[in-house]
């Protein structure tokens, strides 16, 4: 099925797409068909830069388990960061 | 017979008259011939959905698929159009209905159409479809295992679709509907809803649920194909076709 969800978030950093680095505004995170990993549904994570009629983009695609230990794994990092190092966001 | 056939990226004027890409695959011989609008799947304006234009035309259909993500990202991949039009919510129902119009109205007026159309839709596509078949006066529709023609979509999600079961009054034309048995959404007991839905209004509908299928049986480049039931399925949508836009 298409699961239609979407989660859609505004975000501030940088990703490296097809064409090189580019500002992340927004950040699209669902649970839906893969357009290139060999799975029925995946994760998939959208680094998005949208203009009116433009799109920038560094896609993610990961099984489950990946995304989940991914998300621990990126928890782990901000929680283990020194605090006065990560004070922004 | 398989018939000689160009294929070319058109434009054509869609919902609020916004000129669209589109692609179009017709046969080359001087005779007439059906139209299909084909809708793609949420993935996007994709190589496989090309390939399924060309089908059609290799099979003696004009067959145009509008771009429904043009106006997000006019130029980009298929997948990148697609990822920008999901972080802004999707495609309207109203406008695919515009844009399909257009399509339809695009194909009524090549040379050599009879005058007859059509649409199919895959996945999204296929709730899309009979959407359109109930919103917009068509020769025939084939809805392949659209999920949420029934049945309610997650909460709390910012991309919501609505069921349109509600529209079986309306639909325009006959309806031929094909599901995997072991898909989920349509699950057989959504087809079964559907079913009842058109019986009610008394709606001329052609089902066919395949053993062993799930959901996006007909997509040759995923996991999900399934052989037998893609082709069983191909051949009732040449039988379907050939009935009504032939």
């Amino acid at each position: 099925m298409c699961t239609y969800q979407t989660r859609t978030i505004p975000v501030r950093g940088s990703g490296k797409g097809a064409t090189g680095w580019f500002p992340v505004t927004e950040a699209s995170v669902y649970f839906d068909h893969p357009v290139h990993a060999p799975d029925t549904h995946t994760l998939n994570v959208d680094f998005l830069r949208l203009g009116d009629q433009t799109v920038e983009r560094v896609a993610v695609e990961l099984d489950p388990g990946s995304a989940r230990a991914l998300a621990d794994a990126i928890l782990a990092s901000l929680d283990e960061a020194p605090a006065e190092l990560r004070s922004t966001g | 017979m398989t018939h000689d056939m160009r294929a070319d990226t058109i434009r054509l004027s869609g919902h609020d008259g916004d000129e669209i890409e589109g692609y179009l695959a017709r046969p080359t011989d001087n005779g007439r011939h059906g139209g299909v609008v084909v809708i793609h799947h949420m993935p996007g304006y994709d190589e496989g959905t090309k390939e399924i234009a060309r089908r059609f035309a290799a099979n003696g259909y004009a067959a145009l698929v509008p771009n429904l993500y043009w106006r997000e990202a006019p130029g980009a991949s298929p997948d990148d159009a697609a990822a920008a039009a999901r972080a802004k919510g999707g495609v309207p129902d109203d406008r695919l209905v515009g844009d399909v119009a257009g399509a339809a109205t695009y194909l009524r007026a090549l040379d050599g159409a009879n005058g007859r159309i059509g649409t199919i839709g895959y996945c999204s596509g296929g709730r899309q479809s009979f959407l359109a078949a109930c919103r917009l006066d068509l020769d025939a529709a084939v809805d392949c295992y659209g999920a949420f023609v029934v049945g309610q979509p997650p909460e709390g999600f910012p991309l919501q679709v609505r069921p349109v079961v509600d529209l079986a009054g309306s639909l325009s034309c006959p309806l031929l509907g094909l599901f995997g048995a072991e898909d989920q959404y349509p699950s057989p007991e959504h087809t079964a809803e559907l079913t009842r839905a058109l019986e009610a209004h008394h709606k001329e509908f052609t089902f066919h649920t395949y053993d062993g299928a799930g959901h996006a049986f007909f997509s040759t480049d995923r996991p999900s194909y399934r052989v037998e039931a893609a082709l069983a399925g191909w051949q009732e949508i040449w039988t379907f076709f050939g009935a009504h836009l032939a």
